[in-house]
C-alpha cells in the first residue's frame, strides 16, 4: 500500500501501462515538459522519451484523428485533452470514428484509446473549464465510458482503460486530484473491474447512486443522514457506459428507493437513464419515484455562482428527504411530507 | 486562337512561386500527355517514369478502362435498383490509376468513398467495392487485408487518420507511406488543415492527395478556393505541386516523387489533381441543375483515356486484338462484379449487434436478449396459428 492523490496515481497507471506495453503512447496538449496543466503526465515525457509522449498541435480534433491512425497503426494512444470544455472540436472524430470504427470494419479494426477528460466543476474557472459532458458520450455506441472517484481506482481504472481494446473515456474529476487515498499497486481481480459499480458505504433506506467527484459528497451525505438514523447505501458507478444496473437493482431491491445526483445539467442526462431503467426493473419495490439532484440546465455558471449549480451534501440530503416523504423542500408542492 | 489544353482552377492574379518540386510555373499543372495524346517531354519528371516502356503504357490504359467499366457497371446496377447508391468516378480515371499505381503494397491508403479505382489498384475483391452500397455492411472490406481503409464519409476526417498512421510509421522506423485521397471540398475542413500542421510539425511520410475535380456536389471550387489549391499547402511548411489529374503518367510522376520523399525522411507533400467529375456527385445527383453542358464538352475533350489511346495509336500499339482483349477483360470484370452483387448473401437480423464493442457489453447483451426473444414470439405465434 502506498499513499498518494488522486492525481499521482493516474500518473502510476499511466507509467505502469507504459512500462507493460511499448505500444502505449502519450498525444495531448502540454503533456510534455510541463506534464500536462494538472501535471498528471509529469516526468513521464522525460522517462519515455518525446516519441512515447507526444506534445501535440493544439487541434482536439487533430489529435483525435491522429490518434486514430495511431491506432490503424497498432498503437495504443492515451489522449489528453486538456479541460472538459475543450472536447468538443474533437466530437466528431470520437462519435462518427472512434466510436465506429470497430463496427464499421465488422472487427477487423479496433480503436484501443483511451481519451482522459478532466472533468467537472468546483475550482472557481473560467467558462469551459468545468463541463461535465459525459452524457453526450453515454449516448454514443461503440464508446465505454468510466469515471473514477478516489486514487485505488484512478490508479488500476486508468490500466483496464488502456489495456481496453475498445475506445474508453475517462473522466477524472479535476477538483479531487489532490485528495490523498491508499492505492494497492497490485489489486487486480473482479472487484476491480473498471465495470463494476462499487458499493461505498452499506445502507437500506435509501439507495444512492453517483460517481466521480461526488462519491465523496454522497459518503458525506450517508454520514450525515446516519445523525438522524437514516441509513444510505451510496453506489460509486464507477462504469458510466455501460452502467452496472444489476448492483443498482440489488441495492434498490433493499430500500425500494432511489437518488441519484451529478453535476451535469439533468434533462437528459445519466441520472433520466438511471431512474427510467432502474423503474423499468424494479417498479414493483419502489416506495417512490426515483429523485435526480443534480447541475440546473444551465450554461455551466461564473465561479461566484457554481456552488448553487453544483449538488452538495444538503441538496443531496433534501432529496433523500423527498424519497423518504419526510418534510424536504418541496413539500408545499408536492404535499409530502408537509407537516399536517 | 490556340486551343488551352491546360486545366486551370480559379484565376488569381498573383505570381506567388511554390518552394518544392520544379515544374513549369507556380500553378500550371505537370503534364506528360497532353489533351491530344502528344507525349510532353519534361525536364524534371520525365526521370521519373522511365521505367514506363509500350507495355506498361498500355496496362495504364487497360486498367483506366476496366475502372471505367466497373463504374459504369455499378451505375447501372444502382439504376437497376440493385444498389441504393453509388459515387461515379468518370473523368478522374488517371488521377486514381496513376497515383493508385505508384504504391507499393505496404504502403497504406485512407481515401474518401469515389476512390474505387485506387481500391482496384489495391487489389480489391470486386463485390467488396459494392457492399456498402447495396445497404448489405457498413464497410466492404478487412483495411487490413489491402492496406487500405474503407471509404471515409465524413468529409476529409481521413486525412487525419492518415496522419497518425503515418506518425506511427515514424515511430516504428519503417519506409513506408500513408496516402489520404480527398477533394477540393474537402480542403474547406478544419480536419484536412489540421492534418497538414501535425504532418508537416512530425515530418510524417503522408501525401495528401488532392482531386480537384472542380465540384463539391453543387459547389464550385472558386466557392472553397480563391487561390488554386495547391498553393495553400507552402504556407503549412509542406512542398506541393499541381499536376494534370486526367494525365496518368504526370499523376504516377509526381506520386513516385512524393513517394520517394517520404521513404526518404523528406517528410509530406501535397498533390492537387487538377480533373474533373463527368458524371453525378453521386446517383442520387443531377448536376444539370448546377453546371452548365458546355463545360462538360470542354472537360471530354481532355478525357484521361482518350488521350493515352491516341498516345498508344501513335506508337503503333493500339492495334485490334489489343484493344479487343481490354475490352473483353473490362467486360469479364464487370459481369464479376454484377454476379458478385446479386449474389451477395443478406445480413442476419442479429447482426445489427455485432462488432459494436470487442468484448460483452450489458446494455447491448440486454438489447440483443430482448430483440432475439421479440423476433422468437412471431415464430412462437406462427407455430400456434398452424395448429
Amino acid at each position: 500500500m502506498t499513499t498518494m492523490t488522486f492525481g499521482r496515481a493516474i500518473t502510476a497507471g499511466l507509467r505502469r501501462a507504459m512500462e507493460d506495453d511499448p505500444k502505449v503512447i502519450l498525444m495531448g496538449e502540454d503533456i510534455g515538459k510541463l506534464g500536462g496543466v494538472f501535471r498528471i503526465t509529469d516526468g513521464l515525457q522525460k522517462d519515455f522519451g518525446p516519441h512515447r509522449v507526444l506534445d501535440s498541435p493544439l487541434a482536439e480534433s487533430g489529435i483525435l484523428g491522429t490518434a486514430v491512425g495511431m491506432a490503424y497503426r497498432g498503437y495504443r494512444p492515451v489522449v489528453e485533452i486538456q479541460f472538459d470544455g475543450f472536447i468538443y472540436p474533437a466530437f466528431d472524430q470520437i462519435v462518427s470514428q472512434v466510436a465506429k470504427l470497430h463496427y464499421r470494419t465488422q472487427g477487423a479494426v479496433r480503436m484501443p484509446l483511451t481519451i482522459r477528460v478532466p472533468f467537472g466543476g468546483g475550482i472557481g474557472s473560467p467558462e469551459h473549464h468545468s463541463e461535465s459532458p459525459e452524457a453526450y458520450f453515454t449516448h454514443t455506441s461503440g464508446l465505454r465510458v468510466v469515471s473514477v472517484s478516489n486514487p485505488q481506482d484512478a490508479y488500476t481504472m486508468i490500466q483496464q482503460a488502456i489495456a481496453s481494446d475498445d475506445p474508453v473515456m475517462y473522466f477524472e474529476p479535476k477538483r479531487r486530484y489532490h485528495v490523498k487515498g491508499e492505492v494497492d499497486e497490485g489489486m487486480t481481480g473482479p472487484s476491480s473491474d473498471m465495470g463494476r459499480a462499487q458499493v461505498v458505504s452499506e445502507g437500506t433506506d435509501v439507495t444512492l447512486v453517483t460517481y466521480g467527484p461526488l462519491v465523496p459528497t454522497a459518503r458525506d451525505a450517508a454520514v450525515a443522514a446516519s445523525d438522524e438514523d437514516i441509513s444510505i447505501e451510496v453506489i460509486d458507478l464507477r462504469s458510466l457506459a455501460p452502467i452496472d444496473f444489476a448492483t443498482i437493482e440489488a441495492s434498490v431491491r433493499k430500500t425500494g428507493r432511489l437518488v441519484i445526483t451529478h453535476e451535469a445539467a439533468q434533462s437528459g442526462g445519466l441520472g433520466a437513464e438511471i431512474a427510467a431503467s432502474i423503474t423499468e426493473r424494479c417498479f414493483d419495490v419502489l416506495e417512490h419515484a426515483p429523485v435526480r439532484i443534480t447541475g440546473f440546465d444551465v450554461p455551466y455558471p461564473y465561479s461566484k455562482l457554481e456552488f448553487h449549480h453544483l449538488p452538495d451534501l444538503d441538496r443531496i440530503l433534501d432529496g433523500v428527504d423527498r424519497v423518504l416523504r419526510r418534510p424536504n423542500s418541496l413539500s408545499a408542492l408536492t404535499g409530502e411530507g408537509a407537516a399536517r | 486562337m490556340a486551343q488551352d489544353d491546360t486545366p486551370r482552377g480559379p484565376e488569381t492574379g498573383s505570381g506567388a512561386i511554390l518552394p518544392g518540386p520544379p515544374h513549369d510555373g507556380a500553378d500550371d499543372p505537370v503534364q506528360l500527355i497532353d489533351q491530344h495524346g502528344v507525349r510532353r517531354p519534361h525536364g524534371h519528371y520525365d526521370e521519373l517514369i522511365t521505367d514506363v516502356d509500350g507495355a506498361a503504357l498500355r496496362k495504364l490504359y487497360e486498367d483506366m478502362v476496366v475502372v471505367r467499366r466497373i463504374d459504369a457497371e455499378a451505375t447501372a446496377l444502382q439504376r437497376q435498383g440493385e444498389l441504393a447508391l453509388w459515387p461515379p468516378l468518370l473523368g478522374q480515371e488517371a488521377a486514381q490509376i496513376g497515383s493508385g499505381r505508384a504504391l507499393r503494397e505496404d504502403d497504406f491508403v485512407f481515401s474518401s468513398y469515389r476512390e474505387n479505382a485506387v481500391a482496384y489498384c489495391r487489389g480489391v475483391d470486386l463485390t467488396d467495392l459494392l457492399r456498402v452500397w447495396r445497404g448489405n455492411a457498413s464497410s466492404g472490406w478487412d483495411p487490413y487485408s489491402i492496406n487500405m481503409a474503407t471509404p471515409q464519409v465524413i468529409i476529409g476526417a481521413q486525412t487525419l487518420h492518415a496522419t497518425g498512421y503515418a506518425m506511427g510509421i515514424l515511430q516504428d522506423g519503417a519506409d513506408s507511406v500513408a496516402v489520404t485521397y480527398f477533394g477540393d471540398g474537402a480542403t474547406s475542413q478544419g480536419d484536412v488543415n489540421e492534418a497538414m500542421v501535425f504532418a508537416a510539425s512530425y515530418q510524417a511520410p503522408v501525401i495528401f492527395f488532392c482531386q480537384n475535380n472542380q465540384w463539391a456536389i453543387s459547389e464550385p471550387v472558386g466557392l472553397q478556393a480563391h487561390v488554386p489549391i495547391a498553393r495553400r499547402a507552402p504556407g503549412f511548411g509542406i512542398p506541393s505541386v499541381r499536376v494534370d489529374g486526367n494525365d496518368v503518367l504526370a499523376c504516377l510522376a509526381v506520386t513516385r516523387e512524393a513517394l520517394a520523399r517520404a521513404r526518404s525522411g523528406g517528410g509530406p507533400t501535397f498533390i492537387e489533381a487538377v480533373t474533373y467529375r463527368m458524371g453525378p456527385h453521386t446517383t442520387a445527383d443531377d448536376p444539370k441543375r448546377y453546371r452548365d453542358a458546355n463545360e462538360l464538352e470542354d472537360w471530354t475533350a481532355r478525357d484521361p483515356l482518350a488521350r493515352v489511346a491516341t498516345l498508344l495509336d501513335s506508337l503503333g500499339l493500339l492495334d485490334a486484338d489489343y484493344t479487343d482483349s481490354v475490352k473483353a477483360t473490362a467486360d469479364a470484370i464487370a459481369a464479376e462484379l454484377r454476379q458478385g452483387c446479386l449474389s451477395m448473401p443478406e445480413p442476419e437480423p442479429l447482426d445489427v449487434f455485432k462488432h459494436v464493442y470487442s468484448a460483452p457489453n450489458s446494455w447491448l447483451d440486454r438489447q440483443q436478449d430482448h430483440y432475439e426473444r421479440y423476433l422468437a414470439s412471431f415464430a412462437e405465434a406462427s407455430q400456434e396459428g398452424s395448429r
